[in-house]
């Protein structure tokens, strides 16, 4: 007899780990009978979840932190057991824009953010970009990256929240002049001609946590069995997406109608890492645009949490180091570990990691001596030390 | 006496804002405004620092609403409604039928339950609505279908309409599978045929 769990997600393609869980069998092994809700908001989600309409969610990584500092508008605390992907993200821009930063010598490589940023400072628009959420990883990363290059974000830009499947609508209505989304929705806006994609996620940051997955507060603690068998499910399904030889198979499973809707083949532009840049058919390879298991990807570090708590307080005027604190406390390095100690899994020996450091692929301290970490750089090299106070 | 309670209604459909309006007129005496465009919602709603905004829960520009709680000015710190768990029914009434209202800070409940009760009432009603019509084209369709493939069976097989229907349900229960599968299946190979 299997235990049922509601779970909600939103569609995009990093909603993967818990549709392949479901179908593919890896919540039966474990007993687990998911129930998965599409959520038409990122705020409906949510609320779904703090209420107990849900157990459990596909989560935008800050939004669990920004309950725990206390802003948005559900007082209702929020933590997070894996994180179900990392990267992911899209930056496009309408097709005026494109032209306009070809003009200032930009070559769309699709890779270089410094180059990408300059180019559109120079265009010396302000600059009206849609986001999904104000608490996401397409905000912190919009914002890292410009203000990195000398444009004070968000001040000097219109920020509009824009749903994911609407984004290529407000682009075709002229309502933004760029957007950071995740896929496959920066793809459709290229299919309907609407849109250019200018850089991928990781260009900003090598390994930014993308989604989480997301429980009350005191939830998993309360009830250790049921979370571990949960973690346990959604881990072995990141491990499979994160065998390339799937791509074609999970590609047409997130296609359903239930799901995502989208044709498989722009699925899997994201998920084989080849993207379509424009309508004229430009592809780019771009490695690891969304990664669901390599180096260690589900672990929740607490190191991230902080970065995303550190950026929030600094840009709402809160105390960076005691949202810092608070952020930390989220995400539950800890509870994932424990879950997933009777699997094979290899995980780090420690919890928090001096993000940005990482050049190459480095191998670090775990519990069987053989894990690998992948590069986490900024595109600024900037370091971000966890430990140091500001 | 406190001054009248300011609500806005988000809603695109100029019937159903019309109907909500009505509904809560009934349940007491507020100022209420309808937003119907999408766009620049915050922006909207903050001009008009409503005490409280009701919008569908299944309406995906509900995250736009979230602006709201970055947002500096009188509302600066909207709550969702359902925040109040001392009353557990309504909270769960409210996601029932699907209506979210995000509420200043600090409002008393006793002057927002008779306007979620209202609302509650009347998005229960649209939500009915619409899963019956849901039902209905559904149904109509698979009949349609159903029709379809006893058409071609009883041409290429020169069958009755009744031996036709019975032809389809063997073969559903042979294979374990639904009548309106098997008509369906039928009906697209003897498209790609024709």
């Amino acid at each position: 007899m299997s235990i049922t769990l509601n779970a909600g997600y939103i569609p995009l393609v990093d909603a993967a780990p818990l549709i392949i869980a479901h179908e593919l069998g890896f919540g039966e092994e474990e007993g687990l009978a998911l129930n998965l809700h599409k959520a038409p908001s990122w705020s409906t989600l949510r609320d779904l979840l703090a209420l107990g309409q849900i157990e459990a969610a596909h989560m935008l990584a800050p939004v669990p932190v920004a309950t725990a500092l206390g802003i948005g508008g559900m007082p209702v605390q929020l933590e997070a057991l894996s994180v179900l992907s990392v990267n992911g993200n899209v930056i496009g821009v309408s097709p005026q824009l494109a032209l306009r930063l070809r003009e200032h010598g930009y070559r769309f490589d699709f890779k270089d953010a410094t180059a990408a940023g300059r180019a559109l400072i120079a265009t010396k628009q302000r600059l009206r970009i849609g986001v999904p959420f104000p608490f996401s990883m397409h905000a912190e990363l919009l914002f890292y990256w410009l203000n990195s290059l000398g444009l004070p974000a968000p001040q000097a830009l219109v920020i509009r929240t824009v749903p994911p499947p609407l984004m290529a609508q407000a682009m075709a209505n002229g309502e933004i002049d760029a957007f950071c989304v995740g896929e496959p929705w920066g793809s459709i806006a290229v299919e309907n001609g609407v849109g250019e994609l200018l850089l991928p996620g990781n260009a900003i940051w090598n390994f930014a946590p993308e989604k989480v997955l997301a429980t009350r507060k005191g939830w998993a603690d309360a009830d250790p069995d049921l979370t571990g068998r949960l973690v346990r499910a959604v881990w072995r399904a990141g491990r499979w997406l994160g065998q390339s030889s799937n791509t074609t198979t999970a590609a047409e499973i997130l296609s359903r109608t239930d799901y995502l809707g989208v044709s498989a083949e722009v699925i899997d532009r994201a998920l084989s890492g080849r993207l379509v840049i424009s309508a004229r058919g430009g592809e780019r390879k771009t490695p690891r645009f969304v990664e669901f298991f390599e180096g260690a990807a589900t672990f929740p570090w607490k190191s991230q949490a902080a970065w995303i708590g550190g950026q929030i307080a600094a840009r709402l005027g809160l105390d960076r180091d005691d949202a810092m604190r608070k952020a930390r406390e989220v995400f539950r390095s800890d509870l994932h570990r424990q879950h997933l100690s009777r699997t094979t899994s290899d995980l780090p020996g420690a919890s928090e990691k001096i993000e940005g450091s990482l050049s190459q692929k480095t191998a670090v301290a775990s519990e069987s001596g053989k894990l690998f970490l992948l590069p986490d750089q900024f595109f600024d090299g900037r370091i971000f030390d966890p430990t140091e106070s500001t | 006496m406190s001054k009248k309670l300011s609500i806005i209604i988000v809603e695109k459909d100029r019937d159903r804002a019309m109907q909500i309006v009505d509904s809560l007129s009934l349940s007491g005496d507020y100022e209420i405004s309808v937003i119907a465009e999408e766009s620049g919602l915050a922006r909207r709603v903050a001009s008009l620092n409503p005490d409280i905004v009701l919008i569908d829960m299944t309406n995906p520009s509900r995250d736009t609403l979230e602006e709201l709680a970055i947002a500096s000015g009188p509302m600066e710190r909207p709550v969702a409604m359902f925040v109040d768990q001392s009353d557990d029914t309504l909270t769960k009434a409210a996601i029932e039928a699907g209506v979210s209202a995000y509420v200043v800070d600090g409002m008393r409940a006793d002057r927002l339950k008779p306007i979620l009760d209202a609302a509650i009432t009347r998005f229960h009603m649209f939500h009915r609505m619409r899963t019956e019509l849901e039902a209905t084209k559904q149904a109509l369709e698979e009949r349609k279908t159903l029709d379809r493939a006893k058409g071609i069976l009883m041409k290429a097989r020169g069958l009755s309409e009744d031996e036709a229907y019975a032809l389809l349900r063997k073969a559903a229960m042979d294979q374990g599978k639904k009548v309106i599968d098997v008509a369906q299946a039928l009906v697209t190979t003897a498209g790609l045929l024709s």
